[in-house]
């Protein structure tokens, strides 16, 4: 049994979580000064303003930092598990466990690409490939692969 | 100077034993613990009027008056943040007595926290409610980061691509930690010293963090008896005067998370607290003689060290590799063994601590004179810190 906490959907993250579940990874924006923000959250820090909309990320990356967990396991992973503190492109971090990499080899500014896949309760939510082998990204049509 | 500091001080001290299953209640436990503080400070238990506790408390104020028969209560509080918050509770103690609102407070943490939940294995109990609190979970539990250790491996890595820090520089802090533990009798790795090929051997937890990086779980409970300095000078022990107590948040401030700041190993909020300290208490950090920092992880240590600013920044590792964190150093610390030796008390212990220090007790006790002993909370989460003072 995982012990991993069920999402927690509100007005201000559930367009992240339904972005994710169609392979697209999404950015809030203020659109009253255009400052991006991740995590979400109800205003602007900059601004102060409530008005937001969303801008669809490149998905590409670099390491900003890294772990590989060995202790304790939950059952949703497989150990060692690299989890990774990715700088976007867009200049807003993201995190989430990786897939496709040789957990010896990681480093700090590693090109590394966003894709998808399915976590602890089914659902698909962002995961860390190596650049260019991102699994589960909308096609142009609007699915996900 | 502030209005509350060196008004006050911590009178009494006292503690359970420090063990893997304690075999009582932890209310028994906070029992235990405020009655053997009230003893050391020679304070009538029906003379408390106030509690200042943790919000992560499982044993309310309520309870504990009600068993141990004080009969009123003028003041209470809580803070949040678990160990972060570890020093604040004393913070709410002194501002309560200063202010008049309250004449002896008592701030007591107690736990089963081995032989109960342990933090060290997964989200607690409250974790999993949907409310606002929690919604920081969203972007860290889904991808595997869950415990303590696993949230703040992403600054320890960081560190040490920034400054070239190793784990070998993290090590040092434990092995300082277990020789000190090891001539404490109430400590649990009590005659266990370690060193550092043994830190260098312990398995990875979450990388670059190794067990022995870790602090212990540990069932107990540590209290701590608050009155006026006034009054503390008619009691037996000297006073641990309170020169400053001080709480921090900083700019885009996530509980264990901060990742979203421009250097995440930084802590914005233990500078504010170490800013507030020195003005509060008059002092520079070199005015400080000994320290007791919170070292639930070791890389943690070093990052407080830089932000209190005992050394600049990256400066760490060869700080300690000089000993000057040695007891004969220009900044001893966590002389009972901290919470990697003596016990995992969620900072508090690390306070009754520092009390022993001022009042020249300590079983590695310092050579030199102890005028102004720091002790901190938890990091990489809001923050809260105290000066203790020798009364002069
Ligand atoms: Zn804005």
């Amino acid at each position: 049994m995982t012990g991993i906490p069920h999402l927690i959907r509100t007005q201000d993250n559930s367009f992240f979580f339904d972005a994710a579940a169609a392979g697209r990874l999404e950015i809030q924006r203020c659109v009253t000064c255009g400052a991006l923000r991740h995590p979400p959250g109800p205003a602007c820090p900059a601004c102060r303003s409530f008005a937001w909309d969303t801008v669809v990320s490149s998905r590409l990356g670099t390491l900003h930092s890294w772990t590989v967990l060995h202790h304790p396991k939950d059952d949703a992973f497989t150990y060692p598990l690299g989890v990774a503190l990715v700088d976007l492109e867009e200049g807003t971090r993201f995190v989430a466990d990786m897939s496709g990499f040789d957990l010896d080899a990681l480093e700090i500014g590693m090109e590394v690409e966003i894709g998808f896949g399915e976590h602890a309760h089914g659902e698909i939510l962002p995961r860390v490939f190596p650049r260019g082998a991102a699994e589960g990204v909308a096609t142009e049509a609007g699915g996900a692969q | 100077m502030s209005g509350f500091a060196r008004q006050t001080a911590i009178a009494g001290i006292g503690a359970t034993d420090f063990s893997k299953d304690s075999g009582r209640s932890e209310w028994q436990l906070a029992c235990e613990a405020t009655l053997a503080a009230l003893q050391d400070a020679q304070i009538g238990v029906e003379e408390v009027d106030g509690f200042a506790l943790f919000t992560m408390e499982t044993n309310p104020e309520i309870a504990v008056a009600r068993a141990l028969g004080i009969p009123e209560l003028k003041f209470f509080s809580r803070i949040p943040h678990g160990g972060g918050g570890a020093c604040a509770p004393v913070q709410q103690a002194a501002l309560a007595v200063s202010s008049g609102v309250a004449d002896v407070v008592v701030v007591y943490r107690a736990f089963n926290e081995r032989s109960g939940h342990r933090f060290g294995a997964g989200p607690p109990p409250f974790a999993y409610t949907a409310n606002t609190d929690q919604e920081y979970r969203n972007w860290i539990n889904p991808y595997g980061l869950l415990t303590p250790a696993q949230q703040e491996a992403f600054l320890a890595r960081r560190y040490m691509h920034e400054y070239g820090a190793t784990s070998e520089d993290f090590g040092r802090i434990s092995v300082l930690s277990r020789k000190h533990a090891a001539k404490n009798p109430k400590a649990w790795f009590y005659e266990r010293p370690i060193t550092l090929e043994d830190h260098q051997n312990s398995r990875m937890i979450a990388d670059p963090m190794r067990l022995l990086d870790c602090c212990q779980e540990s069932d107990g409970g540590v209290a701590l008896v608050i009155v006026s300095a006034e009054r503390a000078r008619d009691l037996p022990h000297p006073p641990a005067i309170i020169a400053g107590a001080a709480q921090g948040v900083g700019p885009q401030q996530i509980s264990m998370s901060s990742y979203y700041r421009d250097d995440i190993d930084a802590m914005p909020e233990v500078e504010l607290v170490a800013r507030q300290l020195w003005a509060q208490a008059g002092i520079r950090p070199d005015d400080v003689d000994a320290a007791i920092l919170y070292d639930a992880f070791t890389p943690m240590v070093l990052l407080q060290l830089e932000e209190y600013g005992f050394c600049g920044r990256g400066e760490a590792p060869a700080f300690i590799r000089d000993g000057h964190l040695e007891l004969d150093g220009r900044l001893p610390i966590n002389t009972h063994g901290g919470q990697l030796g003596e016990g995992y008390i969620h900072g508090v212990n690390g306070i009754a601590e520092g009390v022993r220090l001022i009042r020249g007790t300590s079983v590695n006790q310092p050579g030199k004179q102890l005028d102004h002993v720091l002790v901190t909370g938890g990091s990489p989460v809001p923050h809260s810190a105290i000066v203790l003072a020798t009364d002069h």
